[in-house]
């Protein structure tokens, strides 16, 4: 059951207005949602767009207690917060807020250690598909056909799955979640932050600036990506996944709303081949195949 | 307030939670979003949705409101508004 919005109106601001964000900025709208929802967060943030919307010192736009570390180094960082207020005694949230070029190629290593001690820590992934703060290059979770500055002809790989890495360090709890449907977000990090242990919440955050979309579509591409199935929302609690209510229906093909729908709302897309966007199709009924092998 | 740190401990790279952090960026916008009264069924979802949270709103049950000084103009809020009867409780209006 999802939370109803005025309980969320309830909560203190985490972020405050007048940053260095775009307009329309995805990620704003995942931070805003997730970390609301925790109790006396502190948060962990790598190099990554949320560094830079936080805006020059000596101001900060982040109501929260934040620590800026480097790109390889977030959920160590975060691992002695955690076990440092665990021996004072002190009730807080130890987070981990980082994109998807720290998550998915520079910061695996640390939380990937971090995850095999089983820390008492949420760690965040905003994906926005590349490495948004230093000029939209090539990631790990770049998609199949998309333009960045360094892929400039479109990407020819598919894209990581961050989640199947992820399970197989048998951690307590993983999430799939979209700006699109932030009152889902907000239930999955309540819920995420009632376990202990390691958990990790992997969030579809679109970039109008480097997905060249409409800043105003930003909910409707997060809520295309799971109609298209392309980014599909569930649950993994120790092991055993659950397809959320607005992830289950998109498991039939043809219930899915066409993929063409979602790629030609982003610029980045339009240098794709009709080949390319059979191999996507191909994709997205892959991970859907491979994820039930989870149930 | 920021005084206050340097005078503490000038070494320490520390900063405070400041509104405003960059400015007041409202001037970035080109398109205001104007509300209008009559078409709202307060389902917030333009408070769900702004990403700067400059869709205000003061208590339970009451109006939303923006605040002009900070709103980017991105156009989320008159997109996810649903409206009255199919008439949008926002538009975007040139500045």
């Amino acid at each position: 059951m999802n939370v109803k919005i005025p309980e969320m109106m309830d909560r203190p601001e985490v972020l405050l207005r007048g940053n260095f964000a775009c307009a329309g900025c995805g990620l704003s709208i995942a931070y805003k949602t997730a970390i609301s929802a925790l109790n006396r967060p502190i948060v962990v943030i790598p190099a990554c767009c949320s560094s830079v919307i936080q805006s020059l010192h000596p101001n900060v736009t982040y109501n929260v207690p934040t620590l800026n570390i480097a790109f390889a180094a977030h959920a160590s960082a975060a691992s002695g917060i955690a076990r440092a207020k665990k021996m004072r005694g002190e009730d807080t949230t130890t987070v981990v807020w980082s994109g998807d070029g720290g998550t998915f190629d520079i910061g695996l290593a640390t939380w990937s250690g971090a995850a095999e001690r089983n820390e008492n820590i949420i760690h965040f992934c905003y994906d926005n598909n590349f490495y948004s703060n230093t000029g939209a290059q090539r990631s790990g979770a770049t998609p199949r056909g998309a333009v960045t500055t360094t892929t400039p002809g479109g990407k020819k790989e598919k894209r990581k799955s961050i989640v199947r890495i992820m399970a197989a360090h048998d951690i307590p709890y993983i999430a799939t979640a979209s700006i699109g449907y932030p009152r889902d977000l907000y239930t999955k990090v309540k819920k995420a932050s009632l376990i202990e242990g390691y958990r990790f919440i992997l969030i579809d955050a679109p970039c109008p600036t480097g997905w060249n979309s409409d800043p105003a579509l930003t909910p409707e591409l997060g809520e295309l990506a799971v109609k298209t199935g392309y980014f599909p929302l569930y649950e993994i609690e120790k092991g055993k996944l659950t397809f959320s209510r607005r992830g289950e229906r998109y498991r039939d093909p043809e219930k899915r709303v066409p993929i063409e729908e979602y790629l030609s709302k982003q610029s980045r897309f339009k240098k794709m081949t009709s080949t390319q966007i059979l191999e996507v199709k191909k994709d997205i009924q892959h991970e859907w195949d491979q994820l039930s092998l989870f149930e | 307030m920021n005084e206050e740190i340097e005078l503490k401990d000038p070494v320490l790279p520390l900063g405070r939670p400041t509104l405003g952090s960059a400015g007041e960026t409202g001037d970035w916008r080109t398109f205001r979003p104007k509300f209008i009264e009559e078409n709202c069924i307060k389902c917030y979802k333009c408070w769900l949705s702004c990403p700067e949270g400059t869709i205000r709103v003061d208590a339970h049950g009451e109006f939303p409101y923006i605040d002009y000084d900070y709103c980017k103009g991105c156009g989320i809020c008159v997109h996810v508004c649903p409206g009255r009867k199919k008439q949008k409780a926002l538009e975007m209006v040139p500045e």
